[in-house]
């Protein structure tokens, strides 16, 4: 398993959009992946739970990765967020 | 009614017109409860039925989805049609419905049951977050729970109608307004909601009359009784009788000839007999209404809610977005001129975590709001200049209360400025600014503040809220919001004087500067541009076109003079009759 840290740079947080970019990105791998923020953990494949996270800008995200792909999932995922989802970070 | 039995008495409910026009027809009560779940044990020889019962509603609920996305999409554009796509993610997201179905399998519950349980986890947790934005996705996932849950049950969906209605309703959503519209809509009521509520804003845009905060008319009236939506006067009529219906026909007939009358006038100027010429203008709010205020004959838009862009929006609009926005309305007008007003929102639409206020209309709004927020405020000038680069574009401050606003406010168009040569993009170097005037303080300042600036715009509507300590939402105390109100009279004379006599041009964009009895007491004060819906146009330059200003200015003298509202309206209605007895006022 690995472990990340990522922190939400772009401005709008994790809104709809840049969730369903996660989800679709996190579902070409077929390694498992869970978020946890405040102690509270989600699937990173499910978009009803990124939504739930209420992860606005600035907060900090636990990921967690597991399965054969996982190196190169964590890696995609963790530049996805690196880039503030292709969106405005200022 | 001794022949009639049947007949139940008619019943009057006032609210808020929100959208004009009369509709008289069978009533739809639109009514959105969330389905009653009971929780069964089924056995496990019955789980691939009920898996498959599942499926079938998910499939169902996904068809309808997509049914009303694409309808959004044609009727609000692209970003406007956003909420409903989050709402389709939801339905497409696989975890979620493998964890439901593995539960269905290994708790052996009903469909129903475990729908309603696994997604009510994730509505509750959102419910209670502290994040505005999540907390109104929350109503999404609830949306998508209820419909699947209506397709277990096999419940037809009431968006449908049987014939011509009119739809009444505790509340209605932007969507139920506009899924409701497939439908021929004749008119809506809703017990709560404002003039700019959503409800409000669409039916106008649809063009269908409606009155909103019509308080219980949603109790007050059954499925199939007869209703007359009277979105001149803000009332409903329910089971109206005979003579109500003629009274209310013979009302609307004369609204549209009226109306047709007025259609020959668009090309003549806004000018009385004596050759005083002021200028009419157009308060505009969506884009589609462009159309409609050229054919009109406007002389130009004197007023531009740009916050209207945020409507359904997730996401602040970008600069870009902005820039093309505001050069899409310029160009359509060119070359007359574009007011645009800077964002006027209270700070919960800006900031997800904005403090809750008790009173928001004393709050963080306008102009307090974008001060606070120098990028977003930035962006917003940059797109507004860039959008001026044929010189047709003006620029307007909401909320303004003391001089340090003003000055603050033009310290970030010049810095606006100054990052748009640095960046080699055009715009016009002396782009006109002004600010609204809705704040006693403002009007008390008004000369002062006129040196700052190049025009003053009045906003009557927060203007008399705030001078009368009158909230024109509150029902209870509604009554004492007064138009006509003796203060507020010497209150509009004293901005219009002190305004000119330095030399900048006086306008008003709130709702008095489109009323009828208003007009030749506004023209008599000495109101350089008249500012309103585009709807009324045609009936306010037939008015300005039929007096000389010498008797305006006697009209106003007169009317200044007296004591009370009622004494004002008794006097301005006696001179509108006596001058346009055909001209229908409430």
């Amino acid at each position: 398993m690995i472990e990340r840290e990522v922190t939400i740079r772009n401005r709008a947080g994790l809104h709809t959009r840049p969730a369903a970019s996660l989800v679709k990105l996190a579902a070409k791998f077929k390694a498992e992946f869970f978020i946890e923020k405040d102690g509270f953990e989600i699937n990173g494949k499910s978009i009803i739970g990124v939504m739930t996270l209420a992860a606005e800008q600035g907060s900090k995200l636990h990921l967690k990765f597991s399965g054969e792909d996982e190196e190169e999932m964590a890696r995609a995922v963790v530049a996805l967020f690196d880039q503030g989802f292709g969106e405005p970070m200022q | 009614m001794p022949d009639d039995q049947t007949h139940k008495p008619e019943v009057i409910i006032k609210g808020i017109p929100a959208s004009p026009g009369i509709a008289i027809g069978p009533v739809f009560l639109f009514r959105k409860s969330a389905p009653t779940i009971r929780e069964k044990s089924i056995t496990a020889g019955e789980v691939p039925q009920e898996i498959a019962r599942l499926e079938q509603a998910v499939a169902r609920s996904h068809k309808e989805l997509r049914k009303i996305l694409d309808f959004a999409l044609s009727k609000l554009g692209d970003d406007k049609a956003k909420i409903f796509e989050a709402q389709l993610m939801i339905l497409e997201d696989s975890i979620l419905f493998e964890t439901v179905y593995k539960r269905v399998r290994n708790e052996l519950k009903n469909a129903e049951f475990v729908v309603h349980d696994e997604i009510g986890k994730y509505h509750r947790m959102m419910l209670t977050s502290k994040d505005e934005y999540t907390r109104e996705r929350a109503h999404d996932v609830e949306d998508v729970r209820n419909r699947i849950l209506r397709n277990l049950q096999e419940e037809k969906l009431i968006s449908r109608l049987e014939g011509s209605s009119v739809i009444i309703s505790q509340n209605l959503t932007a969507a139920d307004t506009l899924i409701l519209s497939r439908n021929d809509v004749l008119g809506y009521a809703t017990d709560i909601g404002g003039i700019t509520s959503h409800t409000a804003l669409l039916a106008r845009a649809l063009k269908i009359p409606a009155v909103v905060g019509a308080r219980n008319v949603s109790h007050s009236v059954q499925h199939g009784e007869r209703v007359i939506v009277d979105g001149y006067s803000g009332v409903v009529y329910i089971n109206p009788s005979e003579t109500t219906v003629r009274e209310l026909e013979e009302k609307q007939r004369q609204f549209k000839l009226f109306e047709e009358r007025l259609s020959e006038l668009r090309d003549l100027p806004a000018e009385t007999l004596d050759g005083h010429r002021v200028e009419l203008s157009a308060n505009m709010e969506f884009e589609k209404e462009i159309e409609f205020i050229r054919l009109q004959g406007a002389d130009g838009i004197g007023l531009y809610r740009s916050e209207m862009l945020l409507i359904g929006k997730e996401v602040f609009p970008s600069e870009e977005e902005q820039a093309e926005q505001y050069r899409l309305i310029a160009e359509s007008m060119y070359p007359k001129r574009v007011i645009i007003r800077t964002f006027d929102v209270g700070g919960d639409k800006i900031v997800a975590d904005a403090v809750k206020e008790n009173n928001p209309f004393l709050g963080w709004r306008g102009i307090r709001v974008m001060l606070d927020k120098p990028d977003l405020f930035l962006e917003q000038l940059r797109a507004i200049l860039r959008s001026s680069t044929k010189k047709n574009v003006a620029v307007m401050f909401p909320m303004i209360s003391s001089i340090k606003e003003v000055r603050a406010a033009k310290g970030y168009v010049e810095e606006a400025k100054k990052q748009l040569r640095a960046q080699n993009l055009p715009f016009d170097e002396n782009i006109k600014v002004g600010i609204m005037v809705e704040v006693p303080a403002a009007a008390v300042l008004a000369e002062d503040l006129a040196d700052e600036v190049d025009f003053l715009s009045i906003g009557t509507n927060d203007l008399i809220q705030y001078l009368l300590a009158v909230d024109r939402g509150n029902d209870v105390v509604s009554g004492l919001y007064q138009e006509f109100h003796p203060a507020v009279l010497r209150f509009l004379r004293r901005i219009i004087e002190r305004g000119k006599k330095r030399d900048v041009w006086v306008g008003m964009c709130g709702e008095m500067a489109g009323d009828p009895m208003a007009t030749l007491l506004l023209l008599g004060l000495g109101l350089d541009e008249f500012s309103v819906v585009p709807k009324v146009l045609p009936e306010i330059k037939k008015i300005i076109r039929s007096v000389k200003l010498r008797e305006a200015k006697r009209i106003a003298k007169h009317a200044l003079s007296l004591q009370t509202e009622d004494e004002v309206k008794a006097y301005l209605r006696s001179t509108m009759k006596e001058r346009f007895p055909d001209i229908p006022l409430d």
